[in-house]
C-alpha cells in the first residue's frame, strides 16, 4: 500500500484536506490505461518504422505522465500536441497517424479519436468566401479527433499573392492555437517541402510541438509488407516468384515515383491481374491451389523488368 | 413570462457546459443537430431561421458549441434553439429541441377572443414582440 | 403430449363426451401444418374439463373459432373445407399447472378486411363459453402484414403527434381532473387552467365524464376551451385538453366531436366501451379532421385481467393499434392498476416498435410486423406521481403519457405547483439521463438536487415519498428470465 493509499480516520485532523501523496503507482497508472495494448499493436502491425515506433512511444510516455501528474497535484499545462510527419508516399503516415488518434484518444487527450483527412481541394475553394466555410467545415468534422492533412504545402502558393490557401492557412492557426482541447492537426508531406513551409509560415512551426520523420522502407520490409499483402489476400508467392518479387522490388526502388508500400500495393494488383489472364488463357481443369499461386511469369511480365 | 418550449424549459437556462452535454448525447446517437433562431415565440411558428444547414458529419459537440457561439453572436437578442434530429425508419422526426437562448425581457402573448353566438369564443395567441416589424423585436443586450 | 388422441372411442364416455365432436379427427389438429406468411396466427391458454384430452380441446378451440359445429355437416363437402378451417399446429403444457397453450393458424379468407368486428366475432365468437372448457385465454395474436394493410390504423401516430404539439424529447405529461365527478363546468375548467399552466401538456376528461346532470357536455367543451387557450398563451406553449366525445350514439359521438374540432381542440377521447366498430369510425374521423384520438380502456379489466381466461390486454392493443387510436393506457407498473413490469413491457413494445420479436420473457408468444403502421402513444395513468420519475422513465421510455392525476391535482401549494413539480421532474431526469448519470439509481438524487432550487418539486417529492401500491400482479408471463 503506498502513502496515497493508506485510509485517514474518518474525521480524523487530516480529513477535511488530503494530504498531497507522496509517491504514486506508474505501473497501475499504465496498466490502467489499454495504452500499452495499442502501443504493442503498433509495434506488432507495423513493418519498419522504427525511429517512428521510438517517437510515438516517447510521446505516450510524456502523455501518459502528464495525466499522472495532473492526478497527483501537480501543475500540468495542456501541452501542444500537433505534429508534421515527413517522409515519401507510402511510408505510412496516415496508417501512423490513424493509431496516434487512438492513442490519443486512449490517454484521455482528444474525445473521440477519429481521423479526418484532408488535402488542399478539402480546404480551398475556389471563389471569394468559398474557403472559410470549406475549411470550418472540415475543422468541425475532426473535432474530438486528429485532423491530417495531407501535402500541406499546397495550401500555399506563393507565386500567386491572391491564392485562396492563405485564408485556409490563416483560420488553420487561429484552429490550432484555440481550439487545442478539441483537435489536433497533423500536417504531412514531403520533408524538403515542408521545410520550406514551415520557412514561409513561421506560425506553423511554432505550433508543432513533435516532427516524426518516416524513413523508406528497406528492400527487406518491402518483401515483408508485400508478403503480408499476398498473404492478406488468399495468394501465395512461390520460390520462383518470391525471387522475382525481391528483384522487382530492387529495380522498383530505383525508379522515379517511387512510393514504398503504394507501390507494393499497386505491383500486386497488377500481378493478380496478370495471373488471372494466364489462369483464364489455359483454362480446363485447374487446381484450387493454383488460384492462389502467382507464378515468376506473372511478375516479371512487369514493364520494370524491361526498363533498364 | 417564460415561453416553456422545448425539451428543457423548466430547468434554470441550460450552461454551455449542460448544453455540450446533451449535444454530445445527440451526436453519440447519430443525431445530427441543427441550430435555428427566431424573434417570433409563437407556439405554432414551427419553421425558425436555420442557422446553417444541419451538421450531419461532426463528431464532437466542440464544433456544435463553435457554431452556437457564432449564432449568438449574430442574434444576441433573440430566441435560438438547438436541435437532434433521428433519422431512422419509423422515427424521421425530430429527437430532442431545446432552446438556449432567450431575449433578456419576454413579453409574451395577447389572447385575443372574438366572440360569436352560442357562447362559442374564437380564440387567436399573438406574441406581443410581432407588433414590431422584424429585427426590431427584441431589445438589444447591454 | 401432442401424440395420441384417436381413442376417445373405446374409453368411457365421461360427462362432457357427449357435446365433444371429434374435432382433431376433422382435420382441426395438423401437428404438420405449416403455417403461411399470410395466415393470422393465435396462441390461446386452455384449460380442458377433467378428462377430455388437451389435444382434442385444443382441436375443438381451433373449430369452434372457424368453420366446426358440434356434429358433422354434409353442407361442409359443398366447400373447400379444408382451407377454411383453423388448424392447431401445436399445443404446449404450461409445466406446473393444468393449463396448455394451443397454437392456431387461421386463413386470411376468414375474416373481411379492415374490420375489428369480424376478426373478433370469428375469433373470439363462441368458442369461449364452449362446455369442453374449463376456461379459456387468448394470449396473442400474430397478424401478418396482408391484413394489418386492410386497416387505417392510428390516425396520426407518435411522430406526428409529437411535431404537431412540437414537442420532443420527454414524455408528455397529463392529469385527469379531479373529483371524477360532480364539479360544474366553471369548476372543472379552472382545474385544466391551473394544470396546464403551471406544466403539464395535456388534462384529460375522465372515462366517465360524458354530460351528466352535473355538467353538460357542451358547457364542459366551452370552459375547457377557454382553460386550455389562456393557459397557451400564458406558456407559450401548445396545449390540450382530451374532451371525451364518449356517448350513446354515433351520431351524438360525431355532434360532440365536430364540436370539439370546431372549438379548435387538438384531441378528443373515447372509451373502450363504445366498441370496436365507433372507435374505428372515430379513427376515420380523426384522421380526416387532424384531431388526435385518445383512447380510455374502460371496461378492459374484466376480461384481460386473469391469467386464465378472456383476451390479453396484449391483444387488445394489437387491436386498437390497427383501429387506430393515437393514445391508450397501457400500465404504469408502479401505478395503483394491475401491470407487471415484463407483461407491460410487451405492450409497449406491441403499440410503439415496427417489427417486434416473439420475447416469451415479456409476454410476446409471435413475431409481430407492422409495416409501417404508425405507432400508438402509450398512456401510464393511475397513482403515480413526481418521486417516481426514474423508475417510471426507465420502464416506460420516452414516448409515452405520464398522468399525474392526483400527483398534481393534490400538491399542497395548489394544481398549477404539482404541475410543475412534474415537469421539473422529468426535465431533470431527461437531463440528467442525457449527460451521462446512472439515472435509474441516482434518481432520488437527481430530484433531491432539483428540488433544491425548485419548492414545487420539493412539497411534491416530501408528501408522496412514501407513496407505493406493491401487489402481485395476476398477469405475468409464464416464461422468466434466469440471470446468468
Amino acid at each position: 500500500m503506498t502513502a496515497a493509499e493508506r485510509p485517514t480516520p474518518e474525521g480524523g485532523p487530516g480529513a477535511a484536506a488530503p494530504e498531497a501523496p507522496l509517491y504514486v503507482d506508474l505501473d497501475a497508472a499504465i496498466r490502467e490505461t489499454p495504452v500499452a495494448e495499442a502501443l504493442a499493436q503498433l509495434e506488432d502491425d507495423l513493418i519498419g518504422l522504427r525511429p517512428v515506433k521510438e517517437r510515438v512511444r516517447e510521446i505516450a510516455g510524456l502523455l501518459l505522465l502528464g495525466k499522472v501528474r495532473e492526478r497527483a497535484g501537480l501543475q500540468t499545462e495542456r501541452p501542444t500536441l500537433h505534429m508534421s510527419f515527413t517522409g515519401r508516399p507510402g511510408t505510412g503516415k496516415t496508417t501512423v497517424a490513424m493509431r496516434m488518434a487512438r492513442i490519443l484518444h486512449l490517454l484521455g487527450y482528444v474525445r473521440k479519436g477519429h481521423l479526418v483527412v484532408a488535402t488542399r481541394d478539402d480546404l480551398v475553394g475556389q471563389y471569394v468566401g468559398h474557403t472559410a466555410p470549406k475549411t470550418k467545415e472540415v475543422v468541425k468534422r475532426a473535432m474530438g479527433g486528429v485532423l491530417f492533412i495531407d501535402e500541406a504545402y499546397y495550401l500555399y502558393r506563393p507565386e500567386n499573392e491572391r491564392d485562396y490557401g492563405q485564408e485556409a492557412i490563416e483560420m488553420l492557426l487561429q484552429v490550432m492555437e484555440n481550439h487545442r482541447e478539441d483537435l489536433v492537426v497533423i500536417l504531412a508531406g514531403y520533408g524538403d517541402r515542408m521545410d520550406t513551409f514551415f520557412r514561409s509560415n513561421p506560425g506553423f512551426h511554432s505550433r508543432i510541438a513533435h516532427h516524426l520523420e518516416f524513413p523508406d522502407y528497406s528492400a527487406d520490409e518491402l518483401m515483408t509488407i508485400a508478403e503480408g499483402m499476398v498473404a492478406q489476400q488468399q495468394y501465395r508467392f512461390d520460390d520462383g516468384s518470391r525471387a522475382a518479387f525481391r528483384e522487382y522490388i530492387a529495380r522498383r526502388m530505383r525508379q522515379p515515383h517511387f512510393a514504398n508500400a503504394r507501390s507494393m500495393r499497386n505491383a500486386i494488383d497488377r500481378i493478380k491481374l496478370r495471373q488471372a489472364s494466364r489462369l483464364l488463357a489455359s483454362a480446363g481443369r485447374v487446381a484450387v491451389d493454383e488460384l492462389r499461386r502467382i507464378d515468376a511469369a506473372d511478375v516479371r511480365a512487369s514493364r520494370v523488368f524491361r526498363e533498364e | 413570462m417564460r415561453v416553456t418550449q422545448g425539451t428543457f424549459s423548466f430547468l434554470p437556462d441550460l450552461t454551455d457546459d449542460e448544453i455540450r452535454a446533451q449535444v454530445q448525447y445527440c451526436l453519440d446517437h447519430d443525431w445530427p443537430i441543427s441550430i435555428e433562431w427566431t424573434d417570433d415565440p409563437h407556439p405554432r411558428n414551427y419553421y425558425w431561421e436555420m442557422w446553417g444547414n444541419p451538421m450531419f458529419d461532426v463528431k464532437d459537440a466542440a464544433a456544435v458549441m463553435l457554431e452556437l457561439a457564432a449564432c449568438r453572436r449574430a442574434h444576441p437578442e433573440v430566441y435560438v434553439r438547438v436541435s437532434g434530429y433521428d433519422r431512422r425508419l419509423g422515427r424521421q422526426t425530430t429527437a430532442i429541441s431545446f432552446i438556449v437562448q432567450r431575449p433578456a425581457e419576454e413579453p409574451g402573448f395577447r389572447l385575443v377572443r372574438e366572440e360569436g353566438a352560442d357562447r362559442q369564443v374564437r380564440y387567436s395567441t399573438i406574441a406581443y414582440a410581432t407588433d414590431k416589424p422584424a429585427g426590431q423585436r427584441y431589445a438589444p443586450r447591454t | 403430449m401432442a401424440g395420441k388422441h384417436a381413442s376417445h372411442g373405446s374409453e368411457p364416455r365421461s360427462r362432457w363426451a357427449a357435446g365433444v365432436a371429434p374435432y382433431a379427427e376433422m382435420g382441426y389438429y395438423q401437428p404438420d401444418y405449416e403455417p403461411k406468411p399470410t395466415d393470422i396466427l393465435c396462441a390461446f391458454r386452455f384449460v380442458p374439463q377433467d378428462g377430455v384430452d388437451p389435444v382434442e380441446a385444443a382441436a375443438a378451440v381451433a373449430g369452434e373459432s372457424s368453420t366446426a359445429t358440434w356434429t358433422v355437416v354434409w353442407t361442409d363437402r359443398l366447400t373447400a373445407h379444408e382451407h377454411y378451417q383453423a388448424k392447431c399446429y401445436r399445443v404446449v403444457p404450461v409445466p406446473g399447472t393444468d393449463q396448455h397453450i394451443a397454437y392456431i393458424a387461421y386463413d386470411l379468407d376468414l375474416f373481411e378486411e379492415g374490420s375489428i368486428a369480424n376478426l373478433t366475432s370469428s375469433i373470439i365468437g363462441n368458442v369461449f363459453g364452449f362446455k369442453a372448457l374449463k376456461s379459456l385465454r387468448l394470449e396473442d395474436m400474430r397478424i401478418p402484414p396482408h391484413y394489418t394493410k386492410t386497416f387505417q390504423g392510428p390516425a396520426h401516430g407518435i411522430v406526428m403527434e409529437r411535431e404537431y404539439l412540437n414537442k420532443y424529447g420527454r414524455p408528455l405529461l397529463g392529469a385527469t381532473t379531479k373529483p371524477k365527478l360532480g364539479l360544474s363546468a366553471r369548476n372543472y375548467g379552472r382545474v385544466v387552467y391551473e394544470a396546464l399552466r403551471g406544466g403539464l401538456d395535456f388534462v384529460k376528461d375522465d372515462e366517465n365524464i360524458n354530460s351528466q346532470p352535473f355538467m353538460r357536455w357542451r358547457d364542459r367543451f366551452l370552459f375547457c376551451m377557454e382553460a386550455v387557450n389562456k393557459a397557451q398563451a400564458a406558456t407559450g406553449e401548445i396545449k390540450g385538453h382530451y374532451l371525451n366525445v364518449t356517448a350513446g350514439t354515433m351520431e351524438e359521438m360525431y355532434e360532440r366531436a365536430d364540436f370539439a374540432k370546431q372549438l379548435g381542440s387538438v384531441i378528443v377521447m373515447i372509451d373502450l366501451t363504445i366498441g370496436y366498430t365507433a372507435i374505428q369510425s372515430m379513427a376515420k374521423w380523426a384522421r380526416k379532421h387532424g384531431v388526435i384520438l385518445h383512447l380510455h380502456r374502460a371496461g378492459h379489466s374484466t376480461y384481460t385481467r386473469q391469467k386464465t381466461h378472456g383476451v390479453s390486454f396484449r391483444v387488445i392493443a394489437k387491436w386498437m393499434r390497427l383501429a387506430g387510436v393515437d393514445h391508450i393506457h397501457a400500465g404504469t407498473v408502479v401505478g395503483k392498476l394491475e401491470g407487471d413490469p415484463a407483461t407491460t413491457k410487451g405492450y409497449y413494445h406491441t403499440l410503439r416498435d415496427d417489427k417486434v420479436a416473439a420475447d416469451p420473457s415479456i409476454g410476446l408468444y409471435f413475431e409481430q410486423d407492422w409495416a409501417s403502421m404508425p405507432a400508438v402513444m402509450p398512456v401510464a395513468s393511475g397513482g403515480i406521481h413526481a418521486g417516481q420519475m426514474h423508475t417510471l422513465l426507465h420502464l416506460l421510455g420516452e414516448d409515452v403519457v405520464l398522468q399525474f392525476g392526483g400527483g398534481t391535482i393534490g400538491h399542497p401549494d395548489g394544481i398549477a405547483e404539482g404541475a410543475t413539480a412534474n415537469r421539473v421532474a422529468v426535465e431533470a431526469m431527461i437531463q440528467a439521463r442525457n449527460a451521462g448519470r446512472d439515472y435509474l439509481h441516482e434518481g432520488p438524487d437527481i430530484l433531491a438536487a432539483a428540488a433544491r432550487w425548485s419548492p414545487s418539486l420539493k412539497k411534491a417529492l416530501e408528501i408522496w415519498k412514501d407513496i407505493t401500491f406493491d401487489f402481485q400482479s395476476t398477469d405475468v408471463p409464464d416464461a422468466v428470465v434466469t440471470p446468468t
